[in-house]
């Protein structure tokens, strides 16, 4: 039988985490309470964290950190974060929104997880607790590459560098249902500019491979370069590079591959879906 | 916006009648919007039990041994059921109308023949306990060869999905493996016709995903009685299944329904009434069986899929001359309502045209993918879909206008239909006038001054000279492509049955051994041998068929009827 | 395992139940308390019939640990009408035929009654936004989009949330 506890601080729940392979954190419960009802979780401890640190925001400062716990509702309504309100958006109705966090986002399979691809373009760094120490920084994507594993300690917080000009921060969902369904990929791209050039821009996807992932070849035929026609075609070209993406009942691999160029060009180029 | 259009349809309807045509508030929705509508689960009692499935894994095995020991000791668990406890562990839907052989069992006992059929039922305190149960269960498989495509399951030496059919179709007349249609004669007009365009069409299954998952509470009463809160479409179709399934008199169960939470078609095979009345009875409790969404969307039967292929004969003027249908659906493992979807598809071909030349072979094939039921006209619409894009296809090898070439073959009243009917009431013709003036589509002035109350009838009134086969005799593969063995005179109004239907069994859902109905033999009609050269005379027994009077025909008195009688008409098996 | 009480506010009354430590508050309030109001739909958070407003919130039931809602107020589409007399919502969704197998409509009303509490005068898109996290399977949604929009026009939103 499953049994539930609630935990005052972060490094409560870390120290039991990190002791007991049957317990597991419930946030929002989106994830969690869904292998519930259906049966396929019925052993073990859920962990309830009141700490309130699990859901604080720190986003006015050079350094955005947000709480894991912190729900898509509470960016939406936090306007330091108005750069993640379309991702957050994105997510659900909102219902959904009022539940679902930031740190259970990171734990969403595929083709779900959309908020994390924006993160992904951000750069963000996962603050991962492990025991009852104090937590360390992992780069989002060597924390994706593990999370099948599992086992990496207690996610507290995502940390990023605020984008100087939040305009710079570009995402787009697409789905076939309106106004939203399940993606059938999404794509986050963070594009600061220097002197008119592009400057270490960063491309993420969701839904292209089996976790997020960073589009290093866009990212390459971008840096250094204006964002103009050639750029972006030349962005267009690099698209597919690295992508491994699933046949699911949202869509076929090879939709997937067809439209992510077009959709990669009309973002970089400011036109509508 | 709903529109009656009086300029065409004048006399169709009284514009001083109280209810139609006026906007009425729905007696349920103050339920509705208090949400006090009570629909199955929304019904408290205590000492409620839940019931949940273990469901197989594989397509196609063989079940060598089920252990339910540790599972029956789990917390919370009051009762384990297997096969054996059903009492009638085989059924077909139909066979209330003595339609087909029972060949679906409740739970699986020695093969699963799709993934997902339930074999094992726990019913426990809770959810979560008959949840925790369900994992204890083990069974041993032996994988079979499944069979996927429906014309892969109709070749030799596919596997045999469903034993109760072992050529892997369903069964028509007690002598085909398809239903067929036959009207004049389509391999001489496509040999006459100046295009030839046969295209394959193909869908996919589709889940109804009602927003309430099927699901029945049932419990005991103080009468003797089973209550039974059923979110079934059918109430008394399903009531007469669960009395069958569970060997009951119908008249102790008291079903109680009415309440849909959206059905579509996907309510009406009783996928979870008989188990939850078994666990009733067994345990002298409430028990509540509700299928979680993943069964619903996995499990739950889907509309089936079909494969169409459509060969059609037109002329250089646009004149459609000749169209054969050959059709497969998939009825997956078991026939539940496949067999009717067929009949209902014959019924549709060629569309809503008037084609001198019709055939069509529908086939129902069993493979080893859920079982497929009923779905929001559930054998035309996919057919339907299939005709009209190669409507497109075929005014587009004329080169001419796909709204006018629907217009010059369309239907009108006093046509022949290939089902030796004359069309009545037909309004194609203005359909597609009003859906060109909607969508600004210019149409020339003659398709425009086209009416269905004209040019219909007279020569479009006949019946062709038909020749018939015997291809596809039930049990001789090898009879598929036989040749033509008779010609039924021009004007023949119906095919005299060689077997008459004798219907039997009985009506309180008491189970019987055999559902078939029986035919009994009678002498053979001799009949012309086929030759296309000589158009046989039309013979003086059989009404001619002629344009409808003008004057409505005096009504008949209703005549009670038997149930069986009655759905007989949709089976063919009616002579009328 | 043992029981767990939990006690709230539900539609204004104190409410008081025994849980599965991992029980979800949907069953708690349908079979715990009675209150059939929220439906169970699809138990993942994909169809919108069991959203209950906690705290004036929209959320769904299903994925909610019943245990999480102690002490707070917990509204359902049975608490809607005040006696006798509907809510303006309940009223425009009967008015604009809103309701078709009905199964939808209590988490269709709760979603509504969400938005206009924070925005008495939605645009289209915004209604529809807001019942995005909600499936009808009948309808086609034109109806309930009208329906919304009307309760709105005729101040649902200002009177009463």
């Amino acid at each position: 039988m499953l049994d539930v506890r609630s935990c005052a601080s972060l490094s409560e729940a870390a120290g039991i985490i990190s002791g007991d392979r049957q317990a597991l954190l419930i946030a929002g419960g989106t994830l969690v309470m869904r292998e519930v009802n259906e049966g396929r979780l019925t052993e073990g401890t859920l962990l309830r964290v009141t700490d309130p640190a699990f859901r604080q925001v720190n986003a006015s400062g050079g350094r955005v950190e947000i709480g894991a716990g912190v729900t898509m509702a509470m960016v939406l309504a936090n306007r330091d974060l108005s750069y993640l309100h379309a991702p957050a958006r994105g997510i659900g109705g909102p219902a959904i929104r009022t539940m679902a966090t930031i740190g259970g986002n990171l734990f969403a399979e595929t083709p779900y997880g959309d908020f994390t691809v924006a993160l992904l373009a951000l750069g963000a760094e996962v603050v991962v607790q492990a025991g009852y120490g104090s937590g360390r920084a992992v780069p989002l994507e060597d924390f994706l590459a593990g999370r099948e594993r599992g086992g990496q300690g207690l996610v507290t917080a995502v940390q990023f560098a605020r984008p100087q000009n939040p305009s710079e921060f570009l995402f787009r969902k697409i789905s076939r249902v309106k106004p939203k369904g399940i993606s059938v990929l999404s794509i986050a791209a963070h594009l600061p500019t220097s002197g008119g050039r592009l400057v270490q821009p960063r491309v993420a996807y969701g839904a292209m491979a089996p976790v997020p992932m960073r589009a290093r070849g866009v990212e390459r035929a971008l840096d250094g370069k204006p964002l103009d026609t050639a750029a972006i075609q030349a962005a267009k070209q690099a698209a597919l590079e690295g992508t491994r993406p699933a046949t699911d009942a949202i869509a076929s691999d090879w939709y997937r591959r067809e439209i992510l160029p077009v959709h990669l060009g009309r973002l970089l180029a400011g036109e509508p879906r | 916006m709903l529109e009656m259009r009086k300029d065409l349809f004048a006399d169709e309807r009284d514009d001083n009648l109280n209810v139609v045509g006026k906007g009425v508030q729905r007696q349920d929705a103050p339920g509705h919007v208090t949400a006090r509508t009570r629909f199955f689960d929304d019904h408290a009692f205590d000492g409620l039990l839940h019931l949940k499935v273990v469901r197989s894994p594989h397509h196609h095995a063989r079940i060598r041994a089920i252990d339910v020991s540790a599972a029956e000791r789990a917390p919370g668990v009051k009762r384990v059921l297997r096969g054996a406890d059903v009492p009638v562990n085989k059924n077909t839907l139909l066979s209330l109308i003595n339609f087909g052989k029972d060949d679906e069992p409740t739970l699986a006992v020695d093969k699963a023949r799709y993934k997902g059929e339930p074999i094992v039922a726990i019913i426990a305190d809770s959810e979560a306990e008959a949840l925790a149960a369900r994992k204890l269960v083990r069974i041993d498989y032996e994988p079979l060869n499944p069979v996927f495509d429906v014309e892969e399951a109709l070749k030799p030496g596919a596997p045999v999905v469903n034993e109760t059919y072992p050529g892997n179709y369903f069964e028509y007349h007690q002598r085909f493996d398809h239903q067929k249609l036959r009207f004049g004669d389509v391999e001489r007009a496509f040999a006459q016709a100046d295009h030839v365009v046969e295209h394959r069409y193909q869908m996919s299954p589709i889940e109804h995903a009602p927003t309430e998952t099927n699901g029945t509470i049932a419990a005991p009463e103080h009468n003797d009685r089973y209550v039974v809160h059923s979110c079934a479409q059918g109430l008394f179709f399903s009531l007469g299944t669960t009395a069958k399934i569970v060997d009951l008199e119908s008249n102790r169960l008291h079903f109680i329904g009415g309440t849909v939470g959206g059905g579509f078609g996907g309510k009406v095979d009783s996928l979870s009434e008989p188990l939850a009345v078994l666990g009733a009875m067994l345990t002298g409790r409430p028990v509540r069986y509700v299928l979680d969404r993943e069964e619903e969307m996995l499990y739950g039967s889907p509309r089936g899929a079909e494969r169409i292929y459509v060969k059609d004969g037109v002329m250089r003027d646009g004149r459609i001359v000749a169209r054969y249908i050959r059709s497969y659906f998939d009825a997956g493992a078991y026939t539940r309502l496949s067999s009717y979807a067929a009949i209902k598809c014959t019924a549709h071909v060629p569309g809503p045209y008037s084609i001198p030349n019709v055939a069509s072979d529908i086939y129902v094939a069993y493979t080893n993918r859920c079982p497929s039921t009923a779905m929001r006209g559930f054998g035309v619409t996919a057919v339907d879909f299939a005709l009209e894009v190669q409507m497109d296809r075929l005014a587009e090898a004329v080169n001419m206008d796909p709204m006018e070439f629907r217009i010059l073959n369309a239907y009108r009243d006093g046509d022949m239909k290939a089902h030796r009917r004359v069309a009545k009431n037909t309004a194609l013709v203005e359909c597609v006038q009003v859906a060109a003036e909607k969508a600004n589509w210019p149409i020339s002035e003659q398709a425009r001054r086209a009416s269905s109350l004209t040019e219909g009838g007279g020569e479009r009134a006949q019946i062709p000279a038909t020749p018939l086969d015997q291809r596809g005799q039930i049990g001789r593969p090898e009879s598929r492509n036989g040749p033509a063995t008779q010609t039924l005179p021009a004007g023949t109004t119906r095919i005299a049955l060689s077997k008459q239907p004798v219907f039997e069994g009985a009506r309180d859902s008491r189970p019987t051994p055999v559902q078939v109905p029986r035919y009994e033999p009678s002498p053979r009609q001799e009949a012309p041998r086929y030759d296309p050269a000589v158009a046989p005379p039309l013979p003086a027994y059989q009404p001619a068929a002629s344009p409808p009077p003008a004057a409505p025909p005096p009504t008949a008195p209703a005549q009670p009827q038997h149930g069986a009688v009655r759905f007989s008409s949709v089976f063919g098996t009616r002579r009328r | 395992m043992a029981k767990l009480p939990v006690q709230f506010r539900l539609n204004g009354s104190d409410r008081a139940g025994f849980v599965d430590p991992a029980g979800n508050l949907l069953d708690l309030l349908r079979r715990g308390l009675g209150d059939f109001a929220p439906k169970y739909g699809c138990g993942q958070g994909t169809c919108g019939v069991c959203t209950v407003l906690i705290d004036g919130e929209p959320q769904l039931s299903c994925l909610t640990l019943a245990i999480s809602c102690e002490g707070r107020q917990i509204e359902t589409a049975s608490g809607m009408a005040d006696g006798p007399n509907l809510h303006p919502l309940q009223q425009a969704f009967m008015d604009n035929f809103a309701a078709q197998c009905g199964f939808c409509t209590p988490g269709m009303l709760t979603a509504a009654r969400a938005l206009l509490a924070k925005n008495p005068n939605p645009t289209r898109d915004e209604v529809v936004e807001a019942i995005s996290g909600n499936i009808c399977r009948c309808t086609g949604y034109e109806p309930i989009i009208a329906a919304i929009l009307a309760a709105a026009a005729g101040g649902a939103g200002m009177r009463r949330a």
